[in-house]
């Protein structure tokens, strides 16, 4: 209920639109306003819930794309059949009010005192957890070496472009459909040759984060494993239908 | 009072309210969440064994297949809000195998290959309310979701009906499993909507 905060308990936070920006035409990012608010840990996610006027309720779950220290914003993919993402990206505007309630998971996590190399691995929009924690990095000042394999679709689909190639950590994209001319990277799907070329050597014992749909979750995954990583060093998240 | 999100209409639930949770969404996808890499273990080594008993009791592949099987048809639930109707699975009631062991415990914790756990009292795993599934849509059961075997608990959010499941460990005291350890909740009632930790 309401108002009746039981120890632990993640309760409904009324959460205002303070700011929202278009990372690409189908992906916006919201900033958000949650008066309770108690923080998160880098790669965690929140719970989203809309009500229509007449009562109706939907709720899906969004990564949380800031890092624990900044303001908190959540980065929303447009689905075109999707019930609440075309609201979040299309029809909320600054000031706008909705419920929230995280952050939620605790495996997913970076926290920034790890000394091991970290490898994040992202397809399309999985970035967005994996922001949060090259954000994290920055932020405190981590020297743990850090690397994301980020496979988008086209350069334009990139998300937060500009923004991480100011994080000081390896950036490499693999571009899967188009390529701007001049394009020298990579321009296929991950496979075992790419991961090779670009994971760190399992010698090191990185941790692994990996973030996409999930046939490009299994690819990486599987492929690192292949490569000798422990596969108790490779944490996924996978997303399916989170219209 | 909840909050009205300005403009929002939504899109109606076409399911029938009594079989859809609070909260959930109908979906016909078969979404996969996995915590890591999808674990392979070859039919000729898999066993499935039950420990805290009287002694351990342990069937192989060739054994579990020589069981009784079951087919269910049933709705499942998954914490991160979709919900699939009439979902169609074989495979051996967990009264089967509980039957071959003698013990006095309560509750029990699954595990899996890749080191997943879920815990879950015994009587929601007994009196036809529980399934090791290895055939899912009359195919055998594929390696993303969950195969060769899973554990089926449909009527506890789905992270309880471990995939890659290879035991029951029982015990005398509930003891949470992975995702009990990272903020979800300990029983996991869809219908209570108690998906974290709290709720």
């Amino acid at each position: 209920m309401a108002g009746t905060a039981v120890l632990g308990r993640l309760t409904w936070l009324a959460a205002t639109v303070a700011a929202t920006n278009e990372e690409t035409p189908r992906v916006h990012t919201l900033t958000l306003d949650v008066a309770g608010w108690g923080g998160h840990r880098a790669g965690q996610h929140l719970d989203v819930r809309l009500t229509a006027e007449d009562g109706y309720q939907a709720e899906r779950s969004y990564s949380i794309a800031s890092a624990p220290g900044d303001p908190l914003a959540i980065t929303v993919e447009r689905l075109e059949d999707g019930e609440v993402s075309p609201y979040l990206v299309d029809d909320v505007a600054e000031g706008d009010v909705f419920e929230v309630r995280g952050p939620i998971g605790g495996y997913f996590v970076w926290d920034g005192d790890e000394p091991e190399p970290v490898l994040l691995v992202a397809g399309g929009s999985g970035v967005v957890p994996l922001m949060a924690m090259a954000r994290h990095r920055a932020q405190v000042g981590s020297t743990a070496p850090m690397r994301l394999l980020y496979s988008s679709r086209t350069w334009d689909d990139v998300i937060y472009r500009d923004e991480l190639a100011t994080l000081g950590i390896d950036v490499v994209h693999t571009l899967t459909r188009q390529q701007p001319p001049g394009w020298s990277g990579y321009t296929r799907r991950i496979d075992d040759e790419l991961l090779r070329e670009v994971a760190f050597s399992a010698a090191d014992g990185p941790r692994v984060y990996v973030c996409g749909s999930t046939r490009f979750v299994d690819a990486a995954a599987d492929g690192l494993v292949r490569l000798g990583y422990d596969p108790r060093s490779i944490r996924t998240e996978r997303f399916g239908a989170t219209g | 009072m909840p909050i009205i999100s300005r403009g929002f209409r939504g899109r109606r639930q076409e399911g029938p309210p009594d079989r859809v949770p609070p909260g959930q969404y109908l979906t016909d996808d078969f979404p996969v969440l996995s915590a890591g890499p999808t674990p392979h273990t070859s039919l000729e080594e898999w066993t499935f064994t039950i420990e805290g008993g009287a002694e351990p009791v342990s069937w192989s592949w060739e054994e579990l297949q020589a069981l009784p099987r079951e087919e269910v048809t049933v709705d499942i639930h998954c914490v991160t809000k979709w919900s699939k109707l009439d979902t169609a699975w074989e495979g051996v009631s967990v009264d089967t195998l509980l039957d071959a062991v003698e013990h006095d415990k309560e509750y029990a914790l699954a595990y899996s290959d890749g080191g997943y756990t879920t815990n879950l009292p015994i009587e929601d795993l007994t009196d036809g309310k529980a399934w090791v599934a290895y055939r899912y849509g009359g195919e055998p059961l594929e390696a993303e979701h969950g195969g060769p075997a899973r554990l089926l608990v449909p009527h506890l959010y789905f992270w309880k009906s471990a995939k890659w499941v290879r035991g029951l460990q029982l015990l005398d005291e509930d003891e949470p499993g992975f995702w009990e350890q990272n903020g979800y909740h300990l029983y996991g009632d869809p219908w209570r909507e108690q998906r974290y930790w709290g709720d």
